[in-house]
């Protein structure tokens, strides 16, 4: 940040000064006015600023709008070499030349494994932000406010390596668990039981206790805005703590839950490393969550970067905007969903 | 008449103060799920620790929830219902997240030396032991570094057009909108862009700068954020009183919004860098790594530190999955006091900036 100009330092350009101003003025170095009442010549160092500002304003959206220009202008190219369809197949295969690659498995394993992310992470992160705002001992809630804050600071990669080394190896147990009762439900079969965790499940879970921390420190935000007025007249109406929460506080907090929930979406979607260290990956089309192999978009980036060259690499860039696309779909439409519900979720605070 | 007396009291009283389970109850009941869970592992000899876990949990509601039907009635038994799960839901959750803390902690602490702290890989095998992450430690500093001077001016710089400049104007909606939209970027996708556009296209090397530029756009929509939520918190009244001294816009803004939102806004660009500092995608893809040190950002690759504890990571020994955990240790450290730093900074400065 730039530091403060120096106090004595008013714009070279001061139109002629107003003469009762003058006699305000006393010692102060005050040679300028406010802008709406110089409507005729703008200052230096009001037109300066200004468009400093608004520059950096548009610089943003021009990164934003290279950002798709350039994946889409890489990704052309990638998709006119790929001799086989890029939407629909599994396998992904630049060494061989024509090369052979879709993004069908890898775009189905992203899903799944947020999906698995997302069930897992919503509720109980909603258990832990109502337990912080309306539940734990006073004295203790700021305390547990700072310890998800900070645990939302922690970063991915070392969410991967304890997923690797800790949480793969704990996890065979509730597979085969799993598989025993639950293999019914086709998704829970395993076709190799006692098979290594390394699965697309077992991403899930690991993306569900990364986003945990992020999707309950924005809705403790929200649910402690809730205007004390509404949870007061709801116990006082003789209301539960449970119903109170359910009449006052969840409905009041309802577009906060979604936001969080999207941003925590958002980076389930695009986790790269943390699956990368998990997941022991395959481009099979398949929906038996617990069986090794699948991989998503980010993974699948970052463990083919170093064996790709030339239009292999834009092979992946082209996975990159498809990755890009579905996350610009998803926060578009939370802020959508926001901008919706606000004027109705917006109480007199 | 002394029993129609007592029971006059009996049903006037149900009606004002209900029968509610006494308080010790959901310990007494803890302590019973416990045991139970710990009788049914053992007797049906389930292996997972987490599958005790699970069971006393859910031991645990379902005794709660029938307890209280059965003498508090429906209404009040969904309450104990749901705070049973709530309490469940925070231990449950808490046990992975601890779980995480205290690995990285005890498997990294004893890594940690002078030596680790002072010393690169370079001409250290996967197998040897000693080696340390100085030249990741210099790579992040310097990365991280100039992705904040880029991210932070242009960020506030943003935050100030949408607050004070851009009010409503089509301009700063669609300002507004993409910097939510870019929040959402994945950090791998900016990587992706960078790689196109600086290292494909124009034809530039693997260096710390490439990896900056993604960092930077990474932390550009949290600045602009958290910038934007503080200079809102300055009371308007500041700025009138600004203003109808006659001091020019720019100078009001500088001299006396800016310096009113200094402690948010110097919190949220270190939250930022907290986040950024993390990030290891980008750096894979972009900085390439290397095991010597290399002080030069411009020129040749570098390493940092989540990617130091990747590629220690994959080399797959015992010492080198070692070396991890202490690059971990020393990332959520650095995490932790930027963290904790910034919201110092946030609380002494808070009185003053807010008077909402």
């Amino acid at each position: 940040m730039e530091s403060p100009r120096n106090t004595s330092a008013p714009p070279q350009s001061g139109p002629q000064d107003n003469q009762t101003s003058d006699h305000l003025a006393g010692s102060s170095p005050r040679r300028g006015r406010s802008a709406f009442s110089a409507p005729g010549k703008s200052r230096m160092g009001d037109t300066l600023f200004a468009g400093a500002s608004k520059g950096s304003g548009v610089l943003l959206l021009v990164i934003m709008a290279a950002i798709a220009v350039f994946l889409t202008w890489r990704s052309i190219a990638a998709v006119n070499a790929d001799s086989a369809n890029f939407l629909t197949t599994a396998d992904w295969n630049t060494q061989v030349d024509p090369m052979v690659f879709g993004i069908a498995s890898i775009a189905l394993g992203t899903i799944i494994s947020a999906v698995v992310a997302m069930l897992m992470a919503v509720p109980v992160a909603i258990g832990i932000a109502l337990f912080i705002s309306h539940y734990a001992p006073r004295r203790i809630a700021q305390a547990l406010g700072y310890v998800v804050d900070l645990l939302a600071a922690v970063p991915s990669i070392v969410f991967g390596l304890w997923g690797a080394l800790f949480l793969v190896p704990h996890m065979s147990g509730v597979n085969a668990w799993l598989n025993d009762y639950f293999s019914w439900t086709y998704v829970f079969k395993q076709q190799l039981p006692g098979s290594q965790p390394r699965s697309l499940f077992t991403v899930g879970v690991l993306l569900a206790i990364m986003i945990l921390p992020i999707i309950t420190a924005v809705s403790r935000e929200i649910f402690l805005q809730v205007p004390r007025a509404h949870e007061e007249a709801a116990l006082a109406l003789g209301a539960t703590r449970w119903e109170m929460i359910r009449t006052a506080v969840l409905p009041f907090g309802r577009s906060g839950i979604i936001s969080a929930s999207m941003l925590g979406l958002g980076r389930a979607l695009g986790e790269t490393m943390a699956v990368a260290t998990v997941l022991s990956p395959s481009y099979i089309l398949q929906f038996h969550i617990l069986d090794p192999g699948g991989s998503t978009i980010a993974q699948n980036i970052a463990s083919q970067f170093n064996e790709s060259q030339g239009l292999g690499r834009d092979a992946l860039i082209a996975s990159g905007l498809v990755l890009f696309v579905i996350t610009l779909l998803v926060n578009g439409g939370a802020r959508l969903i926001i901008a919706r519900r606000k004027e109705y979720s917006g109480a007199d605070a | 008449m002394s029993s129609s007396l007592t029971h006059a009291r009996n049903s006037l009283s149900s009606p004002l103060t209900e029968r509610r389970l006494p308080k010790w109850m959901p310990a007494a009941n803890a302590a019973l799920a416990l045991l139970l869970a710990v009788a049914i592992g053992a007797g049906f000899g389930l292996s997972s620790k987490l599958q005790w876990g699970l069971i006393a949990a859910i031991l645990f509601v379902g005794i709660q929830y029938l307890a209280s039907t059965a003498v508090e009635g429906r209404r009040h038994a969904k309450n104990t219902l749901a705070t049973s799960l709530v309490w469940v839901a925070f231990l449950l959750a808490l046990l992975p997240l601890v779980s995480v803390l205290w690995m990285t902690v005890s498997k990294g602490i004893g890594v940690i030396n002078v030596n680790f702290l002072t010393h690169s890989m370079n001409a250290v095998g996967p197998n040897d032991k000693g080696g340390g992450l100085y030249h990741a430690l210099v790579g992040t500093l310097e990365q991280v570094g100039l992705a904040s001077l880029f991210a932070a001016p242009v960020g506030i710089l943003t935050a100030v057009y949408l607050v004070e400049y851009g009010r409503n104007g089509k301009l700063s909606k669609a300002v507004s909108f993409f910097v939510d939209v870019m929040t959402g970027v994945p950090s791998i996708v900016a990587g992706l862009f960078v790689l196109s556009f600086w290292i494909i296209i124009l034809n530039m090397p693997y260096t710390g700068f490439a990896g900056s530029i993604a960092l930077a756009i990474l932390m550009l929509p949290v600045v602009v954020r958290s910038t934007e939520e503080m200079l809102k918190l300055v009371p308007n009244e500041l700025r009138e009183a600004s203003l109808a001294l006659g001091v020019p816009k720019w100078l009001t803004i500088l001299r006396v919004v800016l310096p009113t939102a200094l402690g948010g806004i110097t919190t949220g660009v270190m939250l930022a860098i907290a986040r950024i500092i993390g990030e290891t995608a980008p750096i894979l893809m972009l900085v390439f790594g290397a095991d010597a040190i290399n002080m030069d950002p411009f020129n040749n690759p570098q390493s940092s530190l989540p990617l130091y504890v990747w590629t220690e990571y994959s080399r797959g020994t015992d010492q080198s999955q070692a070396r991890a955990w202490g690059g971990a240790l020393v990332l959520i450290v650095v995490v932790m006091v930027l963290n904790l730093v910034a919201r110092g900074i946030a609380r002494w400065k808070a009185p003053k900036s807010a008077t909402r």
